[in-house]
């Protein structure tokens, strides 16, 4: 044993740790809005299209749920240029992957909500004279999203941890920097203890706040 | 390009091994761990309670990455050296015994308070309370989501490969590194882990089905 613990070297490169943590939290909000697009539209398309069209969106998030997300990671910052002739940063790679991912994932909440809205809802909408298109966005989805609000924080939550995983491609978020400072300090059990606590603090933060969202849904309506 | 990729496949397929057997220690480890620390959490005194609590919260807040490079690099600072193999296992197991954890108070706590009050009133002992009534039917509750649960050991088991140990993930980067056909040995890769883990995730909804008879 015998290890002495110091935080002074942590605390001088605190910015990388913190810059880190605004990062992952920017890619979380970007990818799970560019998610919830994906989700809603899959799933609105799912409940009233046919069988190709459910097999395929079935497939997508299939695919995505079954394979770790590290590869899905490389495939699209490593793979995808070398078959089609488009360039972009890490950044906007991993942005894109982590869209897809929370989408399938999306996809399956807002389906099964869509699915949980009471039949008697719909009928009432009909029998007050709305159209299919008015039902669907005034009864339909607003019922949904209250239904899914506690899923969809959930997914939120495991976004933001899964972000992590774009430090295998040199986007300097919060694990990245936790990875400079242990490579270029050696403060290893310091830089780890603080990034954990980091994580913690913020995810339950953020926990609470989404916590605090959710009632005040329930208590509108 | 399908040349190199069939003289690359026994490679792979090594690597695939690596990917099955860390997960497997991974998934029976954190079962026996999970399964003790989830009865200490149920039953325990309150100081158990809230540590394993506090363990389960902890490891669930965290990223697994950040797991791993903290047992890994962390523990030979301290004076504990590993091989980095082990240390992988480590760190996935305290991730799944997390998860193991919930699964089985969720389990445990399903079964009707007067099921362990029956069984008090027939004189039963608090292991045969738990052997003969509680884990029977908290059983059927426990393994679909634990099986669903294995596709994760898998699909993290994956993260060992910034280890430098030859998985799965790691052979196939090693293989592109070679030949640069990174498109479709990055597709094989993520057929082969779809396989694996579809054929998980059917068999727990299968399981499912096949215990859904029970009553709430």
């Amino acid at each position: 044993m015998g290890y002495t613990l110091n935080f002074n070297l942590i605390w001088r490169h605190f910015e990388k740790l913190w810059g880190g943590l605004l990062l992952s939290l920017e890619l979380a909000v970007i990818s799970i809005a560019i998610g919830i697009v994906i989700g809603l539209l899959l799933a609105v398309w799912y409940v009233s299209a046919g069988r190709l069209v459910r097999t395929a969106i079935a497939a997508y998030v299939e695919f995505i749920r079954n394979v770790p997300l590290i590869l899905l990671v490389y495939l699209v910052f490593y793979g995808l240029p070398t078959v089609v002739d488009i360039a972009y940063s890490a950044q906007t790679s991993f942005i894109a992957t982590l869209s897809l991912y929370s989408g399938a994932y999306l996809v399956e909440v807002f389906r099964s909500g869509l699915e949980a809205v009471p039949r008697g809802q719909l009928d009432a909408g009909k029998a007050i004279g709305l159209t299919p298109w008015q039902r669907l966005l005034h009864v339909r989805l607003p019922t949904m999203l209250r239904i899914t609000l506690p899923a969809l924080s959930n997914t939120f939550l495991s976004l933001f941890k899964d972000t992590s995983v774009a430090s295998v491609i040199s986007v300097p978020e919060l694990t990245y920097g936790a990875q400079w400072i242990n490579f270029n300090t050696f403060r290893i059990v310091e830089v780890y203890l603080v990034v954990t606590a980091m994580y913690l603090l913020t995810g339950y933060a953020l926990l609470y706040a989404l916590r605090l969202v959710e009632r005040r849904f329930r208590a509108a309506h | 390009m399908l040349g190199q990729i069939a003289y690359a496949l026994p490679f792979l397929a090594q690597g695939f091994a690596v990917t099955v057997w860390v997960s497997l220690l991974v998934v029976v480890l954190s079962l026996i761990a999970g399964v003790m620390m989830g009865v200490g959490l149920v039953y325990g005194p309150a100081p158990l309670r809230w540590a394993v609590r506090i363990f389960s919260d902890t490891i669930r807040g965290i990223p697994i990455l950040v797991l791993i490079f903290f047992v890994y690099y962390g523990l030979p600072a301290v004076g504990i050296h590993l091989e980095s193999f082990w240390a992988a296992v480590l760190a996935l197991t305290l991730f799944k015994t997390a998860q193991v954890i919930e699964y089985l108070r969720g389990a445990v706590g399903s079964i009707p308070k007067g099921q362990s009050e029956a069984a008090m009133a027939i004189g039963l002992t608090f292991r045969q309370r738990l052997a003969y009534v509680i884990f029977p039917q908290a059983f059927r509750r426990f393994l679909p989501p634990w099986i669903n649960g294995v596709t994760d050991a898998v699909k993290g088991s994956a993260l060992v490969s910034l280890l430098g140990i030859t998985d799965l993930m790691h052979a196939i980067n090693q293989v592109i590194g070679r030949t640069y056909e990174a498109m479709p040995l990055y597709i094989l890769g993520a057929v082969i882990y779809f396989v694996v883990n579809y054929a998980l995730s059917l068999a727990s909804r299968r399981l499912e089905r096949r215990f859904s008879f029970i009553r709430e």
